[in-house]
């Protein structure tokens, strides 16, 4: 057969379903009307509009998929996509309890907040460029992931975080560190691999550990980090639970990207997080691209849906999914804030995806040369950090003698932390061997080299086991 | 009141002498079983910190009953029951140490572990080091280790090698049950990740303890071995259920006049190699006998460690006595045949005698 009779056979198979199924239908809303006394016609012109649509629709996606215009369906969808400014957050209510819908319109924050983001999104930007000339100037080294162009999400939710609650991320974690509070100089420092680094140089960019700051890595395996969010979350409802302590209420907030929601320590999560009602945020950063990797061709769509969506896993394990525009921060500060205040009520895990984009490769080493060109720029017009200015002075939170201090500043501390860094020692080789064990003898021998228990004193009398 | 005054008096000691409790100085016997369980109680008693999560620990009692009667005490928020989720519930106890909680995670055998070992590794062992000493992750990780009887191939791994082989973690294997009491009180409460190796087929076994080792504050030091039975011609060495059989083919040994020394190691990182030495210059002659793999196994550490530091102290090479180079198998005979018996040590030990 060619394409017109099998186009004709189709259309003829269509008509004669429909028929079979009018006439199935029929005697079913017959018997309906005759053993419940419904009106016949109403029923059967609702029963058949239904039987209609939904035969219609699958045979417009099967007849493309059969004639082969899988292709120019999805290139119609991708220019669709492409063709959108802006996509709105869409809420998706979860059984368990629902989020406020962000809005379309951008809310409304005060100007400290909004200085108060600003900063730290321009000092991400401009921290992450920093470390790109950097690395081609020799003094970075290994692996360096990049997150220019996703500071919306890490400002927009770390800056409402406490100092005693805690972030987890992934190897591109040094703008998370710089959100929670880790300074640019121990950073930069770190970085360098010297021995100020806040983690005296022993973690790199990929392992950055701050217990002031309340950062707990930094890890390269992605998933690896969010059954750790996780038990920081669980440290905190233990605490409030068993120990008594009425004010614990600490949050924490996990990082990870797209190619992150196909690990299975992702989904033990979710679950673990639903049924211990952990206050654990679940923050994934959608920047479409795993390495080389789509998200579309990685990712099974969600059942009936074109595009594969993380947030609907959400409702699948009993927690609300948010959708939000993660270029855009106060959209995401507002998400984040309700995820937020829920965890601290003690009513559970959110999952938020927020929609970004990486303007760098995936590391320093990264040719990018999967990425098209029309698709960089087309996010590099949604840069966050423009928004935001042209959000704040349309507004009147800040004027533009405000925002050039603020960008000065940022410039001077990044000018500083590369001196910082550069001028800091090594560490020395003996602290090759430091920090293997918190207590390298082994506990039961004490400070002086005895055994505790052969100490006097050290057990009184014999236990009663019950 | 008077019983809570006797029972305060006895705390401070005031009536031991009178011997309120009757108790004279007799060794009473104790399961392994039941060391892991009183050592376990205890430190729930004593630290609100530490609690306890794995799979079927809280209702089922513990699928080897070693949590036996725990959640009746403690309550579901101390005694944990989980999802068959290892990664995630190990990961949930590692983060939980980290912002200062104390787990005790429990794996269904250390076979199952292997789900989970990238936050035991990657996570636990190395964080301490890659903060830069920022943040320890006081944890322990238990389980039974090695072969039981006909669990077949994916059941009966001995994972001591594996773990020992990790910077950052401590690896414990006792034996009976004054070494499960003492070694788990001390992995409790040792600041850093401990990977507790314990024995399916030891839980049963019932040994003499004093009233020393039924103390609650009875710790045992780490990174010390016992010298089980002391002996002048060969050293045996050994952990966990192969300490019975060196101590059975000593035994044996010693009606042919063959006098072995029985070394358990209790610690398998850090290894003692000071009494391993010390053992060495007296008899010059060492065997390891262990369940696991023959290569890169805890022996050929042993090896490596006596030819370094005793080259001159051997008079014959180390022997390594293990299990056969095959997964497990299940038939009876076959799964003998792939472990090391008494008849083995006793064949190893002639070869050199």
């Amino acid at each position: 057969m060619n394409v017109d009779e099998r186009r004709a056979h189709a259309i003829s198979s269509w008509v004669r379903r429909i028929l079979r199924a009018c006439k199935q239908q029929l005697i079913c809303t017959w018997f309906e009307h005759k053993a419940k006394r419904r009106p016949v016609g109403l029923q059967l012109a609702k029963d058949l509009t239904g039987l209609f649509y939904k035969p219609f629709a699958a045979f417009h996606r099967t007849s493309c998929l059969r004639f082969g215009k899988m292709q120019s369906m999805l290139k119609q969808r991708s220019g669709v996509r492409a063709a959108q400014p802006a996509r709105r957050a869409v809420q998706v209510r979860a059984v368990a309890a629902p989020v406020k819908a962000a809005t379309s319109k951008s809310p409304i924050v005060t100007p400290e907040t909004a200085k108060d983001l600003y900063y730290d999104m321009v000092l991400g930007r401009e921290f992450e460029e920093m470390c790109a000339q950097m690395y081609y100037r020799g003094k970075m080294f290994g692996f360096v992931h990049l997150y220019s162009g996703q500071e919306a999400v890490s400002s927009g939710v770390i800056r409402q975080l406490r100092q005693d609650d805690y972030v987890v991320s992934t190897y591109r974690d040094h703008v998370h560190a710089l959100s929670k509070g880790v300074s640019a100089r121990e950073v930069m420092a770190e970085l360098f691999g010297k021995k100020t680094g806040c983690c005296r140089g022993q973690g790199g960019s990929m392992h950055m550990f701050s217990a002031k700051a309340g950062v707990l890595g930094g890890y390269a395996f992605i998933g690896e980090g969010i059954p750790v969010g996780l038990g920081a979350a669980f440290q905190s409802k233990y605490r409030r639970d068993v120990l008594g302590d009425e004010k614990a209420d600490s949050v924490t907030c996990s990082f990870f990207g797209d190619g992150t929601c196909n690990v299975g320590q992702f989904y033990e999560s979710l679950n673990m997080a639903a049924l211990y009602k952990l206050p654990h945020i679940f923050v994934v950063e959608n920047n479409l691209w795993a390495i080389g990797m789509s998200h579309l061709r990685a990712t099974a769509s969600t059942a009936g849906d074109q595009d594969p969506h993380i947030y609907k896993k959400g409702p699948a394990f009993g927690m609300p999914g948010v959708l939000v525009d993660g270029m855009d921060v106060l959209k995401v500060h507002q998400v984040a804030k309700e995820a937020i205040e829920r965890a601290r009520r003690g009513e559970g895990p959110t999952l938020i995806e927020a929609e970004t984009y990486r303007f760098r490769g995936h590391s320093l080493a990264d040719p990018d040369e999967l990425r098209s060109k029309e698709e960089k720029a087309k996010w590099l017009a949604r840069d966050p950090i423009p928004q935001l200015k042209k959000y704040m002075i349309d507004n009147g939170l800040a004027s533009e003698a405000d925002i050039k201090a603020l960008e000065d500043k940022v410039a001077e501390v990044v000018e500083d932390c590369v001196k910082f860094a550069d001028e800091s020692p090594k560490p020395e080789r003996g602290q090759l061997l430091e920090n293997v064990f918190a207590d390298p003898r082994g506990f039961g021998i004490a400070e002086d080299g005895r055994y505790r228990y052969q100490m006097p004193g050290f057990s009184s009398g014999t236990a009663v086991v019950s | 009141m008077l019983p809570a005054l006797a029972r305060t008096a006895r705390h401070h000691g005031l009536f031991t002498k009178v011997g309120v409790r009757g108790f004279a100085s007799q060794v009473s016997e104790m399961t392994v079983r039941d060391a892991l369980n009183s050592a376990l109680d205890e430190e729930l008693a004593r630290d609100d910190k530490v609690y306890v999560l794995g799979e079927e620990v809280g209702e089922y009692q513990g699928a080897y009953k070693i949590t036996r009667g725990l959640l009746q005490k403690y309550g579901p928020d101390r005694v944990k029951d989980t999802p068959i989720t290892e990664a995630g519930f190990t990961g949930i106890a590692v983060g939980s140490a980290f912002a200062g909680l104390r787990p005790v995670c429990e794996f269904m055998t250390w076979n199952f572990a292997m789900q989970a070992i990238d936050q035991i590794i990657n996570s636990a062992a190395k964080t301490l080091y890659m903060s830069a000493g920022q943040i320890n992750c006081p944890i322990v990780f238990r389980g039974p280790n090695g072969a039981a009887a006909g669990v077949a191939a994916q059941h009966s791994q001995c994972f001591a090698s594996w773990y020992s082989s990790v910077p950052g973690l401590k690896v414990l294997a006792p034996y009976d049950s004054e070494d499960a009491r003492g070694l788990m009180k001390a992995a409790i409460r040792d600041p850093d990740p401990v990977v507790f190796l314990e024995n399916e087929i030891l839980y049963g076994q019932a040994f003499p303890v004093t009233p020393q080792v039924l103390d609650k504050d009875f710790v045992l030091p780490i990174g010390k071995a016992k010298v089980m039975r002391e002996g002048k011609h060969v050293t045996l060495v050994s952990f966990s259920k192969m300490v019975g059989y060196c101590l059975k083919a000593a035994e044996q040994l010693a009606k042919e006049g063959i006098d072995c020394e029985v070394i358990n190691l209790r610690s398998i990182k850090p290894l003692d190699r000071d009494t391993l030495l010390a053992s060495v210059k007296k008899t010059h002659k060492i065997i390891s006998v262990e369940e696991g793999w023959p290569q890169c196994g805890v022996g050929s550490e042993i090896s490596a460690v006596m030819m370094e530091l005793a080259f001159d102290e051997l008079d014959a090479p180390v022997l390594r006595v293990t299990g056969a180079e095959v997964p497990m198998p299940y038939a009876a005979n076959l799964e003998a045949a792939a472990l090391p018996q008494i008849d083995d040590i006793i064949k190893a030990v002639k070869s050199i005698a």
